[in-house]
């Protein structure tokens, strides 16, 4: 208490200097920690099916899980080195990460960051994670990676299926146990297809593991025949498959933009686009119709353009997609969606596009912590056009009800 | 209304902020180039801790008679709020939002009688 200060009530916060990267994720998050309590979150089941771990953070220990000796000899090699900066190994590198906290404005979202995590009976990577659930009033964490995401532009296959599967013994053994309110949507090395069998058969039954992901930066058609007992294999196991999106600077049209906010807008949406443009067309939603797809961190804005320019097209050319038994804007309708980030600029779009999507329904809460442009559960929970239940569908019962292992 | 003494204007460095609060209302009271400013700690965004939140100088770009764009700097006269949470930037002279007047911060009225600052709640 500050007796310097006159009007009774008031007091020092002690706070004289701003969040870094260094804040502890409980001071960074007590005004969502505020709002769960005048919510009464704790009374609500909510699910975000989508956070991010920063497994680079924790590379050193991942590249020990890799599988091929050849491979891993590589990796720890340049761990053996005592001057040497073990950074990435094995990775391959899509440029302008660093990018993301916009200098420095937005110290939560830098990949390296120096918070104290002084919790020693879970790994460290736990420590953070457990901090943004609790305060945000979170049940269940899904847990993706943050460098991975690039994984299927790697040109060597071997590699992108070696860490696939190493980052998912690391996840599963080293990090998950630590907090049963953590999951993960595993991996899937896809560009090659015996290895994501492979995969399923090692987690689909893992507690863990609610389901399977294919990250969307990668030039991989996912209509291929060569995919088909992939989905099918999820499908009879009643395992949801997941495209996280994700950003591609290599990519020709996006080596156009120079600013990260470009890049970023477009390259997050276009990957899942070019996806769902061909798993609507090519009928896989007819071929596989109990396999649940969500669609990860495109946001919402893109599905009413998907939604009106496939229905405009397909209704000329009907003949180039003849699995299809009713209009694409159906299909889409049919999939799941999650929120993160969700462009509410324009609230009558919003609000219709939440009615095209049949969002009460259909959509997911997700908050990409702790990327610089999460989603906290209260942008569901602030929605005037949104039923209460609608509300309570969005943070949890829509995930709960497709994901059996929630 | 009642005016709330935060403190002395000896003890605000340039660029210094002090945050008070009656548990209802979180305030931040800035001192940025000898002018005291005071804001609510809510981003209008999403409720994030604007005031916890780094100065930044407005970034400004300059082009040329032939409107080709010569370079970016930092302005030497304008400062902005930046929202750690997603870094929505407040201007702060007037409390919005640079690219729009449609955001802006809860301001309140500060007030430096004889070394003493105070906000006006």
């Amino acid at each position: 208490m500050d007796d310097r200060i006159s009007q009774p009530g008031f007091r020092d916060m002690g706070i004289n200097g701003p969040l870094t990267s260094e804040s502890d994720t409980r001071e960074t998050l007590r005004h969502a920690a505020k709002y769960r309590d005048k919510m009464g979150f704790k009374d609500y089941f909510i699910v975000d099916l989508d956070t991010h771990h920063v497994e680079t953070s924790s590379w050193n220990e991942i590249i020990e899980f890799v599988e091929d000796p050849i491979l891993r000899e590589e990796a720890l090699s340049f761990k053996r080195k005592p001057d040497s900066r073990l950074g990435t190994v094995l990775y391959h590198a899509n440029g302008g990460m660093f990018s993301q906290s916009v200098s420095g404005r937005i110290p939560h979202s830098n990949l390296s960051p120096g918070e104290p995590r002084d919790d020693k009976t879970v790994h460290p990577d736990v420590v953070p994670l457990r901090r943004a659930m609790d305060s945000f009033g979170i049940d269940r964490m899904i847990m993706f990676p943050n460098a991975l995401l690039q994984i299927g532009t790697h040109p060597n296959i071997k590699i992108e299926t070696n860490l696939a599967f190493a980052y998912a013994k690391f996840l599963t053994e080293v990090v998950l146990p630590g907090d049963p309110r953590l999951k993960t949507m595993a991996l899937l090395p896809f560009s090659d297809p015996d290895a994501c069998e492979r995969m399923i058969e090692m987690y689909g039954d893992h507690p863990s593991v609610i389901g399977f992901s294919i990250t969307s930066v990668r030039y991989s058609p996912v209509h291929d025949n060569k995919y088909m007992r992939i989905y099918r294999m999820l499908e009879e196991r009643g395992l949801p498959l997941s495209f996280h999106a994700g950003f591609n600077w290599q990519d020709g049209y996006l080596r156009q933009l120079d600013k990260f906010i470009t890049m970023h807008a477009i390259s997050f949406v276009l990957c899942n686009m070019v996806h769902m443009a061909n798993w609507v067309m090519h009928g896989l939603c007819e071929r596989f119709p109990k396999l649940p797809v969500v669609w990860i961190e495109s946001g919402l804005a893109y599905l009413p353009f998907m939604m009106q320019r496939l229905d405009n097209e397909y209704l000329m050319r009907q003949s180039e997609a003849p699995l299809l038994k009713k209009l694409p804007s159906e299909y889409i309708r049919d999939m799941y969606h999650c929120c993160q980030p969700m462009e509410r600029t324009n609230m009558k779009l919003l609000q219709a596009t939440f009615e095209a999507i049949d969002a009460e329904n259909r959509l997911l809460y997700s908050s990409d912590w702790p990327h610089w442009d999460f989603d906290a559960p209260s942008i569901i929970t602030d929605l005037a056009f949104v039923s209460e239940q609608g509300k309570r569908n969005i943070l949890g019962e829509n995930a709960r009800r497709i994901y059996k292992k929630l | 209304m009642a005016d709330v003494f935060v403190g002395y204007r000896s003890e605000f460095q340039d660029g210094s902020r002090k945050l008070v609060t009656n548990d209802r209302l979180e305030i931040g009271v800035f001192c940025v180039k000898d002018e005291f400013y005071a804001f609510l700690n809510s981003c209008p965004h999403q409720g994030g801790p604007v005031c916890q939140g780094r100065i930044m100088p407005r970034v400004e770009e300059h082009l040329s008679a032939e409107q080709k764009s010569i370079r970016m700097s930092f302005s030497e006269d304008e400062f902005h709020l930046v929202c750690p949470w997603h870094g929505y930037e407040f201007r702060f002279a007037t409390g919005k939002h640079p690219g729009s007047d449609a955001y802006g911060l809860r301001r309140f009225e500060t007030r430096v009688e004889e070394d003493k600052v105070y906000v006006r709640v």
